[in-house]
């Protein structure tokens, strides 16, 4: 696939059913590279379902996903693996593989039926490593560590995966202040290199802070999109989680306090 | 334990991962070797004459060819289903498929099909097989994941097991019961170089299909989505697992009977050595179970008061005190 057929995502007038429930309603947004976009939403109103249609894993019943301009139903998983690469909120380790080998699950796209690493693998294993600051605990099984280090050693797995669009699945849940400024300077870094980034948060500040455009989603459908200035607004935040917000500056920064929950 | 310790151990575990599979396939190829070698005579060749001969090539050598497959196939499958489950208590007769076969091996005893033709109780056992695998995919349905396919074998093979019984219970004759429960019981006793040709074609052709899974199944390390994400079709796999064990351990009980607790206790023992991944662990259970149905079945020969022992229950006797052992280990690791 040439590079410009894949330079944007877009998912146009997306609605899922699960389990007999309309999770996701007449969804649509568009990704382009260089762009940080953020989902949010209150529990349940179908952050993570929009970000799996997104990444390919559930077909929509309504409405289609592109990348390209091509349907990813259309495309073949290796194909999507090379070029999406899906973080989910989940973050069960079934075996305890050293951290080195489970990052290296995220070349398996690219290799060959039963080719070994290449140069090339290797490489960006470990930058992916050194990206997310796990490289001290590479020979240590990933079951025996923390859970923040452990989610940085996924998220390592997704960055091998080199792909032009990330879709996280809160991944800074955990995470302590200094990682969780690190992971969204990654993100920086990656639009800044023709990437995009798609990331579902409950954390409205780093979502101010960082993020191009925002996705509020209320019970599976958008309530409003466009840029944090005009999405993170008291008015809005009341409507999408029933909470009293405060959104205000600091040292130059946008910061999005919660106060007090609504009666 | 203490994280040196196994740091230590990963890494021991990468750099000795190629002698292991070399030390597996020796004791592997040492058993095959005792295998031809011991006879209730004890051991040694027999020595010249055509009736050397005979009991080399016509007797010994089928065993010892059926016994390395037939654990190969064990060892392999039981490494691919605890790895497509996630969880190492899982073993190949999970899936129903050896259920389906002793069902339809002792049918063929119960009809008198076997005594017509020497070879209706294997062809029973694989009918069986087959028809279980293809209830297990249809009763799990397009789209499932490993716990629908395992609830789909669970079922099958209590009915298989169910169905199995009553055969045993209305058979024609004592001599037929005792003829079904001795197959039942798994045995490598009198299997020709018929039987070979029968069985080591689709115990291979099985054991090709299950040796692809291997990348699909580490990718599943980081479950069901992920492993999409990183290339994996679960539908394909799924009908790969199936497909494999069907034909391998299919095939495999269809000659020799019931031979259980090697695809449990294999991968279990190895996991440690070979790694964790469970691409590295099939080939090295598929030696693994070869060289221990091998051994087993060689001990059972040279032992005059064992060779009435079957084959099976030597197996049984093995896996019951390893899972003591797993309870104790547990025990120990979990407790304070």
């Amino acid at each position: 696939m040439s590079l410009e057929l894949t330079e944007r995502i877009e998912a146009k007038g997306v609605g899922v059913w699960l389990g007999g429930r309309h999770v996701l309603e007449d969804v649509s947004l568009a990704v382009s590279t260089g762009e940080i976009v953020a989902v949010i939403g209150a529990n349940g109103a179908g952050k993570s379902t929009l970000l799996r249609t997104l990444a390919g894993l559930i077909s929509p019943g309504e409405g289609a996903v592109t990348l390209g301009g091509r349907r990813l139903s259309d495309l073949d998983r290796a194909t999507l693996g090379r070029q999406i690469a899906y973080l989910p909120q989940e973050r069960a380790v079934h075996w305890p593989l050293t951290v080195r080998r489970l990052v290296a699950l995220g070349r398996l796209p690219f290799r060959a039926a039963i080719a070994g690493p290449s140069a090339e693998d290797r490489a960006a294993v470990a930058e992916a490593m050194a990206t997310t600051d796990v490289t001290a605990f590479a020979d240590r099984p990933v079951t025996e560590l923390s859970g923040g280090e452990r989610a940085r050693v996924l998220l390592a797995r997704a960055l091998a995966q080199q792909p032009r669009f990330l879709v996280a699945d809160e991944p800074t849940t955990g995470l302590d202040p200094a990682h969780g400024l690190a992971l969204f300077t990654q993100f920086v870094r990656m639009a800044a290199d023709c990437r995009a980034v798609i990331v579902a948060l409950h954390d409205l500040s780093l979502a101010a802070r960082y993020c191009h455009r925002v996705l509020l989603l209320k019970d599976g459908a958008a309530l409003a999109q466009g840029a944090p200035r005009a999405v993170l607004t008291p008015e809005l935040l009341a409507q999408a989680y029933g909470v009293r917000a405060t959104v205000a500056e600091i040292e130059g920064k946008p910061v999005v306090l919660p106060i007090e929950p609504l009666p | 334990m203490s994280e040196a310790v196994v740091g230590t151990q990963e890494r021991g575990a990468a750099s000795i991962g190629v002698p292991v599979l070399g030390l597996l396939a020796l004791g592997a190829t040492l058993a095959f070797l005792a295998s031809l070698l011991v006879g209730p005579s004890g051991i040694g060749l027999p020595l010249g004459g055509e009736a050397a001969r005979m009991i080399l090539v016509e007797i010994r050598l089928p065993r010892a060819i059926l016994g390395a497959l037939i654990g190969g196939a064990l060892g392999l499958a039981g490494a691919v289903l605890q790895g497509y489950l996630r969880n190492p208590l899982a073993e190949p007769g999970l899936l129903g498929i050896s259920g389906g076969a002793s069902l339809g091996a002792v049918i063929a005893i119960h009809s008198g099909a076997s005594g017509a033709f020497v070879l209706a109780l294997p062809a029973g056992g694989l009918i069986g097989a087959g028809l279980a695998a293809i209830a297990v995919m249809l009763l799990a349905g397009e789209r499932s994941g490993p716990l629908t396919l395992i609830l789909a074998g669970v079922a099958i093979s209590s009915l298989a097991v169910a169905l199995t019984t009553l055969a045993l219970n209305l058979s024609p004759n004592p001599f037929a019961s005792v003829e079904m429960l001795f197959w039942l019981l798994g045995s490598l006793t009198d299997r020709s170089l018929v039987h070979v040709w029968l069985a080591a074609p689709l115990i291979l052709l099985g054991a090709a299909l299950l040796l692809t899974t291997g990348r699909a199944l580490d990718a599943l390390t980081l479950g069901e989505e992920a492993a999409q994400n990183l290339g994996v079709d679960l539908k394909a796999l799924r009908t790969r697992i199936v497909a494999g064990t069907a034909l391998s351990v299919g095939a495999a009980t269809a000659v020799s009977g019931i031979i259980g607790f090697v695809g449990l206790v294999v991968p279990h023992l190895l996991r440690p050595i070979v790694g964790h991944e469970p691409r590295r662990l099939l080939p090295a259970s598929a030696l693994g179970g070869a060289a221990l149905v091998l051994t087993a079945d060689a001990t059972l020969r040279l032992f005059a008061p064992l060779s009435e022992v079957r084959l099976g229950v030597v197996t049984a006797l093995i896996g019951a005190p390893f899972f003591l052992w797993l309870v104790v280990k547990t025990r120990r690791e979990l407790g304070p």
